[in-house]
C-alpha cells in the first residue's frame, strides 16, 4: 500500500497503471465469455441462420434462363415485342444453338418446368422442340455432303477446329487406353478437355462457339470422343452462315482443309436456305406466340423479382409488372385467411385465457399450482396427441356429434360438419395456443397487488369499476406479451391445418410446403416463406420491445 | 377467492357462474387430452364410444390396438427412429447450451442482446421455415435425408428451451461461491463441475427434458430433412393421420401422454427443488 503515497497514476502490484490493468481484466473477461458462447453460435449460424439466408437468396435467384440459353439472352436484349409478333430468324438462330447443347445435356425439361411456373404450356413446348431440335440444319449436312463427302468425317472436323496440342494429347490419350486395354487394366482418366484451335474463332465464329459446346457436350455427357463422332446437324447450319458472311475463311486455314473451306465457300452461293424459325414453328407453333417470348425475356436476369411478385398476386412481363390472372389469384387470399385466423385464435385465447389466469392467480398458492398442472398437462402434450384427439372428436362419426345425437340436438342423419374446414382449425389451434396464452398472463397477473383492488372497493368503487379501472389496465402487458406469443405461433403453424384444416382451413404454411414437395416450384416457397418470416421477425422485435427475450418463461 | 359472508345475492350468482365458467374452460383444456385413454381400448375399430364401451362391458374392451403397435415393423422402426434421434440431438443441445448459458450470465458480454436473439430464434421462427430452409440448405451440402442432418436441425431446435431454463438458473446464482472456489485453488473446470454444476443442474434437466420433447415431438423438419430411413413416431402419426387413420394411434397417443405426464412431474419437481435451493421457496 506504499504506492499510495507517489504521485503519478495508481499502480496494480505487477508495477502497471491500475487503469491499464484493470482494463486488461476486463478484456480478458469479455474474451472468456465470448469463448463460452462461441461454439454454441458458430452451431446455430451453421446449422440455422445458415439455410434460413440461403432460402431468402433462393427466393431472388434465377440463373437457369441465362445458363440454359446463354446466346439467346443475349440475342434478345434489342428485341422489344413491339408489335406483337415473335422475333426473327436472328434470335431463333441462337435459340437453336443452345436449344440443341440443352437438349442433348437434358437440361431443356428443367427450364422448361421453371418456366411453366410463370406461364403454362411451357413444359410441353420445350419437351417437344428438345426432340425435334436435332433435324434442324439436316439440309446443309446433305449439302454439303453432296459437295464433298469429307464434310461428314469427324476427322474432317477435328483437323479444321481441334488445337494442335489437343490433338497431340488425344493421341497420346488414345494410346494409353489402348495400352491399358491390351494390358487388361482398368483406365479411368478422361479425355482431355477439346480446345479450339487459335483463330478459328475469328474466321468461323458460328461455328468455333458451337462447335466447342458440341465437343465438350459429347466428352462430358456421352463420355464419347469428337475424334469419333459426327457434329450435330445445327453445326452444318453454322458453318453455312459463317462461309456465307465470309468467304475469305479458308485463308485463315491451310492444307486440305483450306482446299475443302474453298470449295464449299465457292458453292454456299447455291445452297437452298431453310429458316431455322420455320423449323420451330414447324416443331410447334406456339413458339409464334410472342407472349412465349417476353416470358423467357423477362426471366432472363440471374436475379428475379419474379417469385416475390407471384407471392402477391403480381406476375413480371416483359412489358412490366401487371397482376396475375383473376383465376390464379390465390396467395392474397391465403395470407388474409391466414392473418385472419390468426387473429381469431388469438381472440379465443384472450377470451378463454384470462378468466383461468385471473383465477390462477387470485387463488391461494396450493390450489393455483395444483390447477396450473392442468395447464402445464396440454403444454407438455404432444402436438401430435392433441391434433388426432381432435380429429377424434370432431369427425362426423366422432364423440361430440355422437353427444349432440344423443341428446337429441341434432338429428343423426343431419350430423353437423365440424372438421376439414375454418371451424375445426380454429377450434384445434385455440387448444393447442391456449396455454402459451395463460402461462405469461397468469406470470403478469401475479405481481399485480391485490390491495390496488380493495382500495379502490373501499373508496366505494363497484366491482366492475375496481375491475376495468384499477385491475385490467394492470394486466394488459400480460394480455400484450401473450397475444404477440400466440399470434407469432399461430401465423407459422404447419401441422394442425394441414390434418383438420380440409381445404378451406389452410394457412399460407401449408402452401409453402405444397411448393417445396409437390408442384416443386421452390423459389416461389423460398418467396412465401421470407414474407411469412419478415411478418414474424416485425412481431418478435415488438415482442422484444414489449417483453424482452430474456423474459420469455416456460411454466 | 373466497366470497364474504356479507356478499349480496347478485355478486354470489356472478361468483359462481364465474366459477361454472372455469370450470368448463378447464375442461375444454384437458377433456379432449382424456377421452382419447379409453378410446383406445376400444375393442372396434371406431373412434366413438361403442353401446358395450358405455355399458362398461368387458367385451367393449381389448387391448389390440396396443398389440398392434408393438408387433406392427413399421409402428417400432419408428420407435426405434424416434429413441435414436432424440437422446443425441439433446445431448448436443444440452453441452452446447448450457456452456453458452454460463458465458452469457457473466457480467460483460459483448453484444449480448444480439447473441440472444440469435440463439432464441430457431424458437420464434416458424417451423414451417426452419424447415424449408435446412431442407434446402442442407440438400446443397448433401445433409438432406440423412440421420446426421435430423440429428443437427433437432438439436438446433432444442438449444433455445436450453438457453432459456439455465439462464434463468443462473440469474440467482451467487457468484461469490465461484470466487471462494477460485480462492481457494480450484481451477475454473473444477469450479464449474462441483460448484457451479450442481447448483444449476435442475435448469440444466429441464432444459434438457424440454429439449428432448421438442425433438420427440417434432414432426414439421423431420419431415423435410429426414428420408423414410429416419421416419420418426410423430412421422408416422402424420401420415397415419393424414391418410389411413387406424386406431393404433390413440394407443400411440395415450403412451405419449403418460410419457408427457413423467416429463411434467419431473420437471415440476426440479423446479421446486430449484427455488428451494435458492430460497425462493413458494410461501
Amino acid at each position: 500500500m506504499t504506492e499510495t503515497t507517489q504521485d503519478g497514476p495508481m499502480l496494480a502490484a505487477d508495477g502497471t497503471p491500475l487503469k491499464k490493468s484493470l482494463r486488461r481484466a476486463l478484456r480478458a473477461q469479455k474474451l472468456r465469455a465470448l469463448g463460452l458462447i462461441a461454439p454454441l453460435l458458430i452451431f446455430v449460424l451453421i446449422s440455422f441462420v445458415a439455410p434460413i439466408v440461403d432460402m431468402l437468396f433462393r427466393s431472388v435467384e434465377n440463373q437457369i434462363v441465362s445458363d440454359t440459353l446463354p446466346r439467346t439472352v443475349v440475342a434478345l436484349r434489342d428485341w422489344d415485342g413491339e408489335g406483337g409478333e415473335a422475333p426473327g430468324d436472328e434470335i431463333f438462330k441462337a435459340l437453336t444453338y443452345d436449344f440443341i447443347v440443352a437438349a442433348e445435356r437434358k437440361e431443356h425439361t428443367r427450364l422448361g418446368s421453371r418456366l411453366n411456373y410463370e406461364m403454362t404450356g411451357i413444359s410441353s413446348l420445350f419437351r417437344k422442340s428438345g426432340r425435334r431440335v436435332d433435324d434442324i440444319g439436316e439440309d446443309y449436312l446433305d449439302q454439303f455432303k453432296d459437295l464433298n463427302d469429307a464434310w461428314e468425317e469427324p476427322a474432317t472436323w477435328v483437323a479444321m477446329m481441334a488445337s494442335e496440342g489437343w490433338v497431340a494429347d488425344q493421341v497420346a490419350w488414345s494410346e494409353a487406353r489402348a495400352a491399358a486395354k491390351s494390358a487388361d487394366q482398368d483406365f479411368e482418366t478422361p479425355e482431355p478437355a477439346f480446345a479450339l484451335r487459335p483463330g478459328v474463332a475469328k474466321a468461323l465464329p458460328e461455328t468455333a462457339d458451337i462447335y466447342s459446346a458440341f465437343a465438350r457436350t459429347i466428352q462430358t455427357q456421352d463420355e464419347d470422343s469428337p475424334t469419333e463422332e459426327e457434329p450435330w446437324n445445327p453445326v452444318y447450319m453454322a458453318l453455312f452462315n459463317d462461309l456465307a458472311s465470309n468467304p475469305d475463311a479458308a485463308s485463315a486455314f491451310s492444307g486440305d482443309v483450306a482446299a475443302l473451306l474453298s470449295e464449299a465457300a465457292a458453292a454456299v452461293g447455291n445452297f437452298e436456305t431453310i429458316s431455322p424459325k420455320d423449323a420451330f414453328l414447324d416443331a410447334d407453333e406456339d413458339w409464334g406466340d410472342p407472349m412465349v417470348w417476353s416470358t423467357i425475356k423477362a426471366f432472363a436476369p440471374s436475379y428475379t423479382s419474379g417469385y416475390f411478385l407471384s407471392a402477391v398476386d403480381l406476375q413480371l412481363t416483359a412489358s412490366g409488372v401487371q397482376p396475375q390472372d383473376e383465376d390464379q389469384q390465390i396467395y392474397m387470399l391465403l395470407f388474409k385467411r391466414t392473418l385472419f385466423m390468426s387473429l381469431m385464435i388469438m381472440f379465443s385465447c384472450i377470451l378463454l385465457g384470462y378468466p383461468i389466469a385471473f383465477l390462477l392467480s387470485n387463488l391461494p398458492m396450493r390450489q393455483s399450482s395444483l390447477l396450473l398442472i392442468l395447464v402445464l398437462l396440454p403444454f407438455w402434450t404432444s402436438l401430435l396427441v392433441r391434433t388426432s384427439s381432435w380429429k377424434v372428436l370432431l369427425q362426423q362419426q366422432g364423440v361430440i356429434n355422437d353427444i349432440l345425437v344423443w341428446i337429441g340436438l341434432v338429428a343423426d342423419d343431419n350430423r353437423l360438419v365440424m372438421i376439414n374446414n375454418q371451424f375445426g382449425t380454429i377450434v384445434a389451434m385455440t387448444h393447442i395456443l391456449l396455454p402459451f396464452m395463460i402461462l405469461p398472463l397468469y406470470s403478469v397477473m401475479k405481481t399485480i397487488p391485490p390491495s390496488y383492488v380493495r382500495a379502490a372497493k373501499s373508496l366505494g368503487a363497484t366491482d366492475w369499476t375496481a375491475f376495468w379501472r384499477v385491475y385490467f389496465p394492470q394486466s394488459v402487458p400480460g394480455i400484450g406479451a401473450g397475444c404477440i406469443l400466440v399470434f407469432i405461433l399461430a401465423i407459422g403453424y404447419y401441422i394442425t391445418p394441414e390434418l383438420v384444416g380440409g381445404t378451406t382451413g389452410t394457412f399460407i404454411s401449408n402452401r409453402i410446403a405444397y411448393h417445396i414437395s409437390s408442384s416443386l416450384n421452390w423459389g416461389l416457397a423460398a418467396a412465401l416463406g421470407t414474407i411469412l418470416l419478415a411478418v414474424v421477425l416485425i412481431l418478435y422485435w415488438v415482442y422484444d420491445r414489449i417483453v424482452g427475450i430474456d423474459n420469455v418463461s416456460l411454466g | 377467492m373466497a366470497l364474504p359472508t356479507y356478499a349480496t345475492t347478485g355478486q354470489k350468482i356472478w361468483h359462481y357462474s364465474y366459477l361454472t365458467l372455469c370450470g368448463l374452460i378447464f375442461f375444454f383444456l384437458i377433456a379432449p387430452i382424456i377421452v382419447i385413454i379409453p378410446l383406445s381400448f376400444n375393442a372396434e375399430d371406431f373412434f366413438t364410444f361403442t353401446p358395450k364401451m358405455l355399458a362398461l362391458d368387458p367385451e367393449g374392451y381389448s387391448l389390440k390396438h396396443y398389440r398392434d403397435f408393438f408387433t406392427n415393423p413399421n409402428w417400432q422402426q419408428a420407435l426405434v427412429n424416434s429413441v435414436k434421434i432424440a437422446p443425441v440431438a439433446t445431448l448436443l443441445s444440452v453441452s452446447l447450451g448450457t456452456l453458452a448459458a454460463v458465458g452469457l450470465s457473466q457480467s460483460h458480454v459483448p453484444f449480448r442482446r444480439a447473441i440472444m436473439a440469435v440463439l432464441i430464434s430457431p424458437m420464434i421462427v416458424p417451423l414451417i421455415i426452419s424447415a424449408a430452409g435446412m431442407y434446402f440448405f442442407y440438400s446443397r451440402i448433401g445433409l438432406q435425408g440423412t440421420y446426421f442432418g435430423v440429428v443437427l436441425a433437432h438439436a438446433v431446435l432444442g438449444v433455445p428451451f436450453v438457453i432459456i431454463t439455465v439462464t434463468a438458473t443462473l440469474v440467482g446464482f451467487d457468484r461469490s461461491l465461484t470466487r471462494a472456489a477460485a480462492n481457494m485453488g480450484a481451477d475454473p473446470v473444477t469450479t464449474f463441475f462441483r460448484v457451479q454444476m450442481p447448483l444449476i443442474l435442475p435448469g440444466v434437466i429441464s432444459g434438457g427434458l424440454f429439449a428432448f420433447i421438442t425433438s420427440f415431438d417434432e414432426v414439421v423438419v423431420v419431415l423435410f430433412v429426414g428420408s423414410a430411413g429416419q421416419k420418426t413416431l410423430p412421422w408416422q402419426m402424420f401420415t397415419g393421420l393424414r391418410e389411413q387413420i387406424s386406431p393404433t394411434i390413440l394407443a400411440v397417443a395415450t403412451l405419449l401422454v403418460v410419457i408427457s405426464i413423467c416429463l411434467l412431474t419431473v420437471v415440476e419437481l426440479l423446479r421446486r427443488r430449484s427455488e428451494r435451493l435458492r430460497g425462493m421457496s413458494p410461501t
